[in-house]
């Protein structure tokens, strides 16, 4: 059957037989390069384009027709446009902070993508503690956004990154709470693993009502740790015309907006991962015609079909709730979501023990 | 792939900012005048430096932040070992969690958690 890693392990093959396996291993890694960004440079324009039609679906209006079919080529446009606009770095900026964030925010981006599971066996990096490399290197966000909001010399700036970093580094506790969850059920921080315990049911399914509290917390967490609305403050354009990147424009800009959007692709991947399993097909117990017939989906469909529904999911929030206000944010995080995740860890600790999940 | 993976991702990263910010340096025409180079505040001129001191209330935020992070890398072991140690290791957690709560609401008593 057609799968992403039959195709790899051809490429290896075909690779080592033509050049030995040096230049084979050489070449593999400049073909995983290319592909990382080509699959980047996808996503960006997919995403960018879906959030304007999810919300022109939401709000009943087009959006945007004009370019290529139902407006589907707006994103690359609009590329375009950003490429030949003039990159400027104010004059009271500190010129390497301002000029090296953007490369920071990209790196963290692309750093994630290595423990993603994106089909069976296909990943760049099947490490043993992926759900703790994943913990570490989101939190190395926050380091880009403050550096753009201090180095531009901007009040906006300032402002957006200042609460931009007490957001994020807030919301990580709840997330990181809420995504031990699952670790405790499955007993491993690996995300092999994680996904192979999956292959009766889901997590969402099997753990009963401290998983989906669990998922629901870790929604509201990835939600405000990529400063997405509701918790939008880091860039609250009615209070802080664009936040953090006020003063940057041309492509500086378009790199930090790419980032951000990777970094939605990447929480949903990841929550994905672990409440619903993957690229795990939907499995049910023991019902074994089901579950084969369910094989027969790709198990690449399975993971962006899965990905692509939470992602619809944040972009839905943003035109479900209104924005919050810095202090309700902290109050929300502190009293509220951080004493729920500890107890609903607990309680799932306590199911794990006496093994009540199925 | 391995570990070489990450130094693969980190390269291009780089790479494709680099590319981007160049190309875009080739196609575009820069002008430079006074008015362009100052900070943005909405149409109004710039008024004194950003560098200024701060809100207080989001510094308390990381100091609290940093205890409670300590505390979820301590539970990634805990998590992973939890299913084989048994209920030893929920009457333990529970302890250090009483403990952790006990200086939560310390911090919320004095005030840190309150914006100001």
């Amino acid at each position: 059957m057609w799968s992403f890693s039959e195709i790899a392990k051809n490429i290896d093959l075909w690779l080592n037989d033509l050049v030995g396996s040096t230049w084979a291993l050489v070449l593999e890694m400049v073909i995983a390069g290319v592909a990382v960004i080509g699959l980047f440079a996808a996503l960006g324009l997919v995403l960018v384009i879906m959030e304007r039609k999810v919300a022109a679906w939401i709000q009943i209006r087009l959006g945007p027709n004009r370019v290529g079919p139902k407006g589907m080529f707006q994103s690359m446009a609009d590329t375009v446009k950003l490429l030949v606009k003039e990159g400027m770095t104010p004059d009271g900026a500190d010129r390497l902070l301002f000029n090296v964030a953007p490369f920071i925010a990209m790196i963290v981006a692309m750093l994630l993508m290595a423990p993603i599971a994106f089909a069976k066996d296909f990943q760049l990096w099947d490490m043993n503690i992926g759900v703790l490399y994943i913990t570490a290197v989101s939190s190395l966000s926050v380091i880009g956004i403050l550096m753009a909001g201090w180095a531009s010399n901007n009040k906006y700036s300032l402002l957006g990154a200042m609460r931009s970093g007490a957001q994020i580094v807030s919301y990580e506790l709840s997330g990181g709470l809420a995504i031990l969850a699952v670790v405790v059920l499955t007993g491993s921080i690996s995300l092999t693993d994680i996904i192979k315990a999956q292959e009766n049911g889901w997590w969402i399914f099997k753990g009963h009502i401290p998983v989906i509290i669990a998922f629901i917390i870790y929604i509201i967490a990835v939600t405000a740790e990529t400063n997405r609305a509701p918790f939008d403050l880091a860039e609250a354009e009615s209070e802080l015309t664009a936040g953090f990147h006020t003063e940057y424009s041309g492509m500086k800009f378009a790199l930090f907006f790419l980032a951000e959007y990777i970094n939605v692709f990447i929480v949903c991947a990841i929550g994905a991962t672990l409440f619903f399993g993957g690229w795990m097909p939907l499995h049910i117990g023991n019902w074994q015609a089901f579950n084969h017939i369910m094989d027969y989906i790709p198990s690449s469909v399975w993971f962006f079909g899965k990905t692509f529904f939470l992602i619809f999911l944040i972009m839905w929030f943003r035109w479900t709730f209104p924005r919050l206000r810095i202090d309700q944010l902290l109050n929300l995080e502190w009293k509220y979501l951080l004493p729920i995740s500890m107890i609903n860890l607990l309680l799932v600790t306590l199911i794990a023990i006496l093994g009540w999940h199925f | 792939m391995g570990a070489a993976s990450l130094i693969v991702l980190i390269i291009a990263a780089v790479a494709f900012s680099t590319i981007a910010i160049l190309i875009a340096k080739v196609v575009t025409k820069s002008t430079t005048n006074k008015q362009k180079g100052e900070a943005i505040e909405c149409g109004i001129p710039t008024k004194g430096p950003s560098w200024i001191q701060f809100n207080v209330g989001y510094y308390l935020f990381a100091l609290i932040f940093l205890i409670f992070d300590v505390e979820l890398v301590f539970l990634y072991p805990w998590a992973v070992a939890v299913k084989q140690t048994g209920w030893m290791a929920l009457i333990e957690i529970v302890i250090f969690f009483f403990i952790l709560f006990a200086g939560f609401l310390y911090a919320h008593k004095k005030g840190a958690l309150k914006w100001v």
